[in-house]
C-alpha cells in the first residue's frame, strides 16, 4: 500500500498510508472506533475505490487482480445477514470455494472434504446440517470464518473476528490462526481492539488513527517513545504488561 | 362446471399454462428478492408497469412493447439509485414507483382519463391471456431456469452477505442487474395473471410461505414454486366456480397457504 488517502463526503478518512507485508507476515491492525481500519481493509479487497495512492496485492496492482482464492475474508458484520436465511452451515462454507471455482460456479460433493476440514479446524462438524439461523452468535462467527478458511488461503484477512467467541474459542482460534501462519505461512492480517492478545501473536502491528501512528513489532511498540506519548506511558505499560503476563 | 368441460376450453388452458410458469418465475425471484429485503421492488416496478401501459395506450401501442423497456431501464434505475445516491433499497424503490404511477396519472389525464384498457391492466385477467404471452412466459421461465442453475451458488453468496461476496471476486453487480432485469420481465408478464395491483403478492407470498418449513435453500424455491402454481391452478379453478375474480382468489389462496406453512412452522419447531 503506497500513499494512500481515502475520502468520504470531502472527509478524509485515511491520509497518506504506505506499509508494506511479505508473505508469511502476521499482521494487527489495531486503533480507536472511527479511525479507518474496516475502510483500509475495503480498500484492499477493492470493495472501496481508494482517492490516492496504490495497492498492490501479491506483487500485482490490486485492481488487475483476479485470483481471489488466494484471499479469505472475515468481514465485521456478523449481524449484517438475516438470521432466518434458510442455508445450513454446510453451505454456507461452502460458499468460501465459489472463488477457486470456473463457470458455471458449482459447489459437488467432491468439495465435501474442504468444508469437512475447515468445520473441523473450527470445531462445528457437528452443526454442519443445521440452519444458520438456528445457531448461536459464537457458532454463526465460527461458520463465517470456516467460510474464510475453506480456500486454504494464502491472505487472510479478518475483521474482529473473536468478538463473539467465548475466551476458550478466542484462544483456540488464535492457535489455529498461529499454525496456519507458521505451519503454512499464511498471510494474516487481523482487526482487533485488543493490542495485549494480538501482540501475543502477531509479529507486526499497525496503529491506525487515520493515519499510520506506528508500524512494527510488539516490542518496538512497548518500547516507542511515541506510543507512549500517545497514550500515555501508564496505558502502554499496562497493554505490555499484560501482553507479559499472557 | 366440471372440471374436465373446463380444461376442453383454450382459454383456461393457456390460463394454467402461462399462470404455473409465471408462479414458478416469481416464486424462484421472489426468493432472492426477500432474502435481500427487496421484496417491494415487484410492487415499485409494477407502478412504473403502470406508467408504461399508460404510455402505450398514449401513443396507440401495444402497451407491453413500451412497458417492457422502460420497467427494464427503471430496474437498473433502482440499482443506481441504491449504489450512487447511497438510499437504501426501499428509499429508491419508493421513488422510481411513484414516479411511474404519477407519469402514468398524468398521462391517462391528457389521454382524456382512465378508460377500461388501463382498468384491465390495474387488475389483470388471466383468463384473457394470449397465446403469445403463453409463449413469452415459457421462454422467459426457461432463461430464468438456465440463469438461476448457471449463478445459483453466486446468487445464493450475494444474498447471504454482498460484501463478502464481491470479496471473493463475485461480479455482484452483473448479477443484481441480471436479477432486476430478469424480475421486471417478470413483473410485467404477471400483469396479466393478477394485475399491477397485486403482482407483488406473487412474488412475496409463496416464498414467505416456503421460509416457514424449508430446510436449505434450494428446498425454499421448491416449496416456494410448487405453492405459487398450485395457488394459481386452484384460483382459476375457484374464481370460475364460485363467480369470482381470479386474481385476487389467486392472492388470497397465497395467503392462506402461507399461513398453513406459518402454522405448521411453529408446530414443526416445538
Amino acid at each position: 500500500m503506497h500513499e494512500l488517502f481515502f475520502q468520504y463526503n470531502s472527509t478524509e478518512i485515511l491520509t497518506n498510508i504506505s506499509f508494506r507485508l511479505q508473505a508469511g507476515d502476521y499482521l494487527g491492525i489495531v486503533g480507536p472506533n472511527g479511525s479507518g481500519k474496516s475502510t483500509m481493509i475495503k480498500l484492499i479487497l477493492g470493495l472501496l475505490p481508494p482517492s490516492k495512492g496504490t495497492i498492490e496485492l501479491f506483487g500485482g496492482i490490486m485492481t488487475d487482480f483476479i485470483d481471489w482464492h488466494k484471499v479469505g475474508y472475515l468481514s465485521q458484520r456478523i449481524n449484517s445477514f438475516n438470521p432466518h436465511f434458510p442455508a445450513t452451515a454446510r453451505e454456507i462454507v461452502g460458499l468460501g470455494l465459489l472463488s477457486s471455482k470456473s463457470y458455471p460456479r458449482r459447489i459437488t460433493k467432491s468439495d465435501e472434504k474442504a468444508i469437512n476440514n475447515a468445520l473441523g479446524l473450527m470445531d462445528i462438524l457437528d452443526i454442519k446440517n443445521k440452519l444458520i439461523g438456528e445457531l448461536s452468535g459464537g457458532q454463526q462467527q465460527r461458520v463465517l470464518i470456516a467460510r474464510a478458511l475453506v480456500n486454504e488461503p494464502e491472505l487472510l484477512i479478518l475483521d474482529e473476528p473473536t468478538t463473539a467467541l467465548d475466551p476458550e474459542a478466542r484462544e483456540k482460534f488464535f492457535g489455529t490462526l498461529r499454525d496456519l501462519n507458521e505451519k503454512k505461512n499464511v498471510t494474516l492480517i487481523i482487526i482487533t481492539h485488543d493490542i495485549g492478545t494480538i501482540g501475543k501473536y502477531a509479529s507486526r502491528l499497525l496503529y491506525l488513527d487515520k493515519q499510520v501512528v506506528f508500524y512494527g513489532g510488539f516490542d518496538d511498540f512497548c518500547a516507542s517513545s511515541e506510543m507512549a506519548s500517545y497514550f500515555g506511558e501508564y496505558s502502554q505499560h499496562v497493554i505490555c504488561h499484560r501482553h507479559d503476563r499472557e | 362446471m366440471d372440471i374436465i368441460s373446463l380444461l376442453s376450453h383454450g382459454f383456461i388452458q393457456r390460463a394454467l399454462m402461462a399462470g404455473s410458469f409465471i408462479a414458478i418465475l416469481c416464486a424462484t425471484l421472489g426468493t432472492f428478492l426477500v432474502l435481500r429485503r427487496f421484496s417491494l421492488i415487484g410492487d415499485g416496478l409494477a407502478h412504473v408497469t403502470f406508467g408504461g401501459v399508460a404510455v402505450g395506450l398514449f401513443l396507440g401501442v401495444y402497451p407491453m412493447y413500451v412497458a417492457i423497456p422502460i420497467v427494464m431501464i427503471s430496474s437498473l434505475g433502482i440499482l443506481k439509485l441504491v449504489e450512487k445516491a447511497r438510499l437504501f433499497g426501499d428509499a429508491a424503490i419508493g421513488i422510481v414507483s411513484s414516479l411511474g404511477i404519477a407519469c402514468g396519472i398524468l398521462l391517462a389525464s391528457a389521454a382524456g382519463g382512465f378508460n377500461i384498457d388501463l382498468f384491465s391492466y390495474l387488475f389483470g385477467n388471466i383468463l384473457a391471456i394470449s397465446t403469445a404471452e403463453v409463449i413469452s412466459s415459457i421462454l422467459l421461465s426457461l432463461v430464468l431456469i438456465f440463469v438461476i442453475w448457471f449463478y445459483y451458488h453466486e446468487l445464493l453468496s450475494i444474498t447471504f452477505d454482498e460484501e463478502s461476496a464481491r470479496a471473493s471476486g463475485i461480479k455482484t453487480k452483473t448479477i443484481n442487474g441480471i436479477l432486476v432485469l430478469l424480475t421486471s420481465l417478470t413483473v410485467v408478464l404477471a400483469m396479466r395473471v393478477v394485475g399491477i395491483m397485486l403482482i407483488s403478492s406473487l412474488l412475496i407470498l409463496p416464498p414467505v410461505t416456503a421460509l416457514q418449513i424449508a430446510r436449505g435453500f434450494k428446498m425454499t424455491i421448491i416449496i416456494a414454486s410448487v405453492s405459487g402454481v398450485v395457488s394459481v391452478i386452484l384460483g382459476i379453478f375457484l374464481s370460475l366456480v364460485l363467480d369470482l375474480p381470479t386474481g385476487a382468489t389467486i392472492v388470497i389462496l397465497n395467503f392462506l397457504f402461507f399461513m398453513g406453512s406459518f402454522i405448521s412452522g411453529k408446530f414443526l419447531a416445538k
